[in-house]
C-alpha cells in the first residue's frame, strides 16, 4: 500500500475494553512503543515512578494516570485518551478503565469510537466481562469490533483454542445487533499479530492488528443518507460588507447537503432552497458529515439554535414520547417521575422520566423487570416526555440524531445517557 | 462515486469549529486565552473559522507576566490587529504592585505560577463565564485528564475527580452563578497535528519557533535565553547559538533547543524525529511529578 502524505490521513478513534489482567496496557503500550509514540521522557519519568514504586515491569498505565489519585492508588479513575499516527491514520484511543465505575467510563468512551478493540485471555476464554464489553460497544452502536484473543503465547498458539473462543463469542453475538465482527489471535507480550505478522501462528492468513487499524473502511461509518442539520448558531455579521447576511452554522449530522436543495426547516415546516454553503475559505459544492459549515437559505425565514434544516422527502420522527435506553452516571440515583433538562443535538429541553420498563443485567442480557432502582452504572429501557418535541432518528440509524443527555437540574451534573430506541 | 472521508485535519478542524461556537452559543461573556504561542494562536485562527464572515464574538486575553518574549509581544499586537479583534490585557506586574501576588526570589523564580492570579482576576473583572483555551491532551499527563467542557467553581477550582462525562457532541455548559467554564476546542490535537496545520493553513508564527542566533546560557541540561529576567548562578556563562523554541512561556521558564530548522518543513521533520515531549523543555512542569495537576486546580491554565 502506498505511504499518504499527511494530507491524506483519515482519523480512526478506537476503544479499549478489558482488564489489566487481560494485557491491555501491555497491547496499548506496544502500539504506542512499536510506532515510536512514546517519548523517552515520558518513558523515564513511568520508570523511575515504576522503579520507585516497586513494580516489576514498566507500567505503561502511568503515561496516562496522570492524576495524583490515580498514581497513588494505581488505578485508573477516568477515561483516559492517548494518541499516536502511523503514516496512514492518526488514531485517539479511549482508555477505560476495568473495573471502577466501568460502564460509565465505558460508554463515554465508546460514544465517538468508531471501533471497540475488546481483550479476551486465551486461557480464560469467553468471561462475563466479555459479554458486558460486547454488550456496551453494540449498545453504543460502534460499528467494528475487534476481539483480540490475547495471550496466545501462553497456549502454544493453539489454533484449535483460537477457533472454540471465535465460537463462543459468535455464539453470544448472535443475540446483539452487530455489523463488523473480527477476530485476531495475537500476543501483546511477545508482539505476535500487533504490528507483525506472527511466525508462531502460520494457520492465521488474516492480518495484523495494526494493518486493520490502518485500513479498516470507515468512511460508511457516519450516516450519509438521510440529511440533518441541526443549527447550532446564527452568524449576523451586521457589517456593511454583509450587511444582510443570515447564515446558519452548524455540524452536518447525517447526509449530503448540495447548494440548490430543496429543504424544509423543523419545526416551523417552512420549506425553501439552499443558496449556499459557506466556509472561511469560501462556498463548497457539498457538505456531509462531520463537517461544520454556514449554510445561507434563498428566504428569510426565522430560524435558531436547536432548529433542524432537513430534506422534505427524508424527515426524522418528530415527538414529545420517546423510549430510551439509558445509561446512569450519578451517585445519586435516578427519580422515578422525576424532571431533568435533556439536550440533544443542540437543542435543550426538559423532561419528565414517566416509566422505567426493565432494567438490563448486563452480564447476561436478561431484562430485569422486577427491579427498577436505576444506580449508578445501571442500564435501563425508560420512556420519557418532553418539553417540546425532538427531532429524532433511531440511535442505530444516526448516532448524533439518536443520543440525549440528562442534566440534574439542582447539581448542573451530567447524569444520564440515552439512547433513542 | 467519490468516498466522503474528511483527512484527520479537517475532521479535527471541525470539531474544534463546532466547541467554539458552542460556546458562543452557550455562554454570555467568552474570552479566548492568547497568550502567543502556536497553540493558543491555532485556537484564534479556528476561531475566525467558525464566526466567518461575522466577527469574533469574544474578546482575546492576554495574562502579560512580563517576562515574556519581546518577539511575543510584537507578534501578539499586529495579530490583534491582523484579525481585528479585541485584546484584554491581565497584567501579573500589576498584581504584584497592587501585593496581590508575590515575586518569587532565587535562581529558578519565574512568574508561571503567579500568573494564575491575574489570570482570575481578570476573570473576575470580566465577569467571564467561558475561557477558551489552547491546552491538548497529548501535551502533559493532568491536561489527558481534561473535558472539552471543564468546570471551574467559584473558586476557579478544577476537582478532577468529579468531572462530568462527555459523550457524543453534547456539550454541558450549565453551571451557578459565580462558576465559569474552561473551554479547550483543541483537546484532540497533538503537537504534529499542530504543526501540519499551521502549514496547511500557511499560519503565522512568531519567529522564535525557527532558528534564530541568540544570546543563551544552560542550566540543568537546559538551554535558557539570556535576558534581564533571569537571576544566573555565577558559574552561568553565556554563549552565542543556534537555537529554537518548541514551546513558548516566559522567558525564566522555556528552554530552547539547538536546531537549525528555519522552515515548517523542517520543523516539522524535526517534531517527527524528536525523541522527547515538547514539555521537556519546561521548567515550570519539572517543579513535581504532579506540578500540572496541582496548579490546574489552583485554577492556573
Amino acid at each position: 500500500m502506498k505511504e499518504k502524505g499527511y494530507l491524506d490521513m483519515e482519523l480512526l478513534r478506537f476503544t479499549t475494553a478489558g482488564s489489566v489482567d487481560d494485557g491491555k496496557s501491555t497491547l496499548i503500550g506496544r502500539l504506542l512503543y512499536d510506532s515510536k509514540s512514546i517519548f523517552e521522557d515520558q518513558y523515564d519519568a513511568i520508570e523511575e515512578t515504576s522503579k520507585r514504586r516497586g513494580d516489576e515491569n514498566i507500567n505503561l498505565a502511568l503515561l496516562t494516570d496522570g492524576l495524583r489519585a490515580e498514581r497513588e492508588q494505581g488505578i485508573t479513575i477516568d477515561v483516559a485518551y492517548r494518541y499516536f499516527a502511523t503514516p496512514r491514520r492518526k488514531f485517539i484511543i479511549a482508555d477505560t478503565p476495568g473495573h471502577i465505575q466501568y460502564t460509565r467510563n465505558m460508554v463515554t468512551g465508546a460514544s465517538t469510537a468508531n471501533m471497540a478493540l475488546i481483550l479476551v485471555d486465551a486461557r480464560k476464554g469467553v468471561v462475563e466481562q466479555t459479554h458486558r464489553h460486547t454488550f456496551i460497544a453494540t449498545l453504543l452502536g460502534i460499528p467494528h469490533i475487534v476481539f483480540c484473543i490475547n495471550k496466545m503465547d501462553l497456549v502454544n498458539y493453539d489454533e484449535d483454542k483460537f477457533y472454540q473462543i471465535k465460537e463462543e463469542v459468535e455464539a453470544f453475538a448472535s443475540k446483539l445487533d452487530i455489523h463488523d465482527v473480527r477476530f485476531i489471535p495475537i500476543s501483546a507480550l511477545k508482539g505476535d499479530n500487533v504490528v507483525h505478522k506472527s511466525e508462531n501462528m502460520e494457520w492465521y492468513r488474516g492480518e495484523t492488528l495494526l494493518y486493520l487499524l490502518e485500513t479498516i473502511h470507515i468512511g460508511s461509518d457516519y450516516n450519509h443518507i438521510d440529511c440533518r442539520f441541526p443549527v447550532q448558531y446564527v452568524i449576523r455579521p451586521h457589517s456593511d460588507e454583509y450587511h444582510d447576511y443570515r447564515g446558519y452554522a452548524g455540524r452536518v449530522a447525517g447526509g449530503v447537503f448540495k447548494p440548490g436543495d430543496e429543504v424544509m426547516v423543523l419545526p416551523s415546516g417552512f420549506t425553501s432552497k439552499i443558496k449556499n454553503i459557506d466556509t472561511f475559505e469560501g462556498t463548497i459544492s457539498e457538505a456531509y458529515a462531520p463537517l461544520s459549515v454556514t449554510i445561507t437559505l434563498e428566504d428569510e425565514i426565522d430560524i435558531s439554535r436547536g432548529d433542524m434544516i432537513i430534506r422534505s422527502n427524508n424527515q426524522p420522527k418528530i415527538g414529545q414520547d420517546i423510549d430510551l435506553m439509558l445509561c446512569w452516571f450519578n451517585e445519586r440515583k435516578l427519580v422515578p417521575n422525576g424532571k431533568y433538562a435533556l439536550r440533544h443535538t443542540t437543542m435543550e429541553a426538559r423532561c419528565l422520566v414517566k416509566s422505567i420498563l426493565y432494567k438490563v443485567d448486563i452480564n447476561t442480557l436478561h431484562r430485569k423487570e422486577d427491579d427498577k432502582e436505576v444506580n449508578m452504572n445501571d442500564i435501563a429501557r425508560v420512556k420519557i416526555r418532553t418539553t417540546k418535541p425532538l427531532f429524532y432518528d433511531r440511535y442505530n440509524r444516526n448516532r448524533s440524531t439518536g443520543s440525549v443527555i440528562l442534566i440534574d437540574e439542582g447539581t448542573n451534573e451530567t447524569v444520564a445517557a440515552g439512547m433513542i430506541v | 462515486m467519490k468516498a466522503y472521508n474528511l483527512t484527520h485535519l479537517k475532521e479535527l478542524e471541525s470539531e474544534a469549529i463546532f466547541i467554539l461556537r458552542e460556546v458562543a452559543a452557550q455562554f454570555e461573556r467568552s474570552g479566548l486565552l492568547f497568550s502567543g504561542g502556536k497553540d493558543s494562536i491555532v485556537v484564534a485562527h479556528l476561531a475566525r473559522k467558525a464566526f466567518h464572515p461575522g466577527k469574533l464574538p469574544f474578546p482575546l486575553v492576554h495574562i502579560d507576566t512580563g517576562h515574556n518574549f519581546p518577539e511575543t509581544i510584537e507578534f501578539r499586537d499586529q495579530f490583534v490587529k491582523n484579525i481585528n479583534a479585541k485584546l484584554i490585557v491581565g497584567s501579573v506586574q500589576k498584581a504584584i504592585d497592587e501585593g496581590k501576588a508575590v515575586e518569587e526570589s532565587g535562581f529558578n523564580a519565574s512568574r508561571n505560577a503567579l500568573q494564575t492570579v491575574a489570570l482570575l482576576e481578570t476573570i473576575e473583572e470580566n465577569k467571564f463565564d467561558a475561557c477558551i483555551g489552547g491546552a491538548r491532551r497529548d501535551e502533559e499527563k493532568a491536561r489527558a485528564k481534561e473535558r472539552f467542557f471543564s468546570h471551574r467553581d467559584e473558586f476557579s477550582q478544577w476537582d478532577p475527580k468529579h468531572q462530568r462525562p462527555e459523550l457524543w457532541n453534547l456539550f454541558n455548559g450549565r453551571k451557578n452563578y459565580g462558576e465559569h467554564f474552561r473551554i479547550f476546542p483543541i483537546s484532540n490535537w497533538t503537537e504534529m497535528d499542530v504543526w501540519q496545520y499551521i502549514m496547511y493553513e500557511d499560519i503565522e508564527i512568531p519567529s522564535i519557533y525557527k532558528a534564530h542566533e541568540r544570546k543563551v546560557f544552560i542550566r540543568d541540561g537546559v538551554i535558557m535565553a539570556d535576558s534581564d529576567f533571569i537571576n544566573k548562578r555565577p558559574e552561568e556563562v553565556t554563549e552565542q547559538r543556534i537555537v529554537r523554541f518548541r514551546t513558548i512561556g516566559d522567558m525564566t521558564c522555556t528552554g530552547a533547543i539547538a536546531s537549525s530548522a528555519s522552515s515548517l518543513t523542517e520543523i516539522i521533520d524535526e517534531v517527527s524525529a524528536s525523541r522527547v515531549t515538547e514539555r521537556g523543555t519546561r521548567a515550570d512542569d519539572k517543579r513535581s511529578e504532579a506540578a500540572m495537576e496541582d496548579r490546574k486546580k489552583d485554577g492556573y491554565f
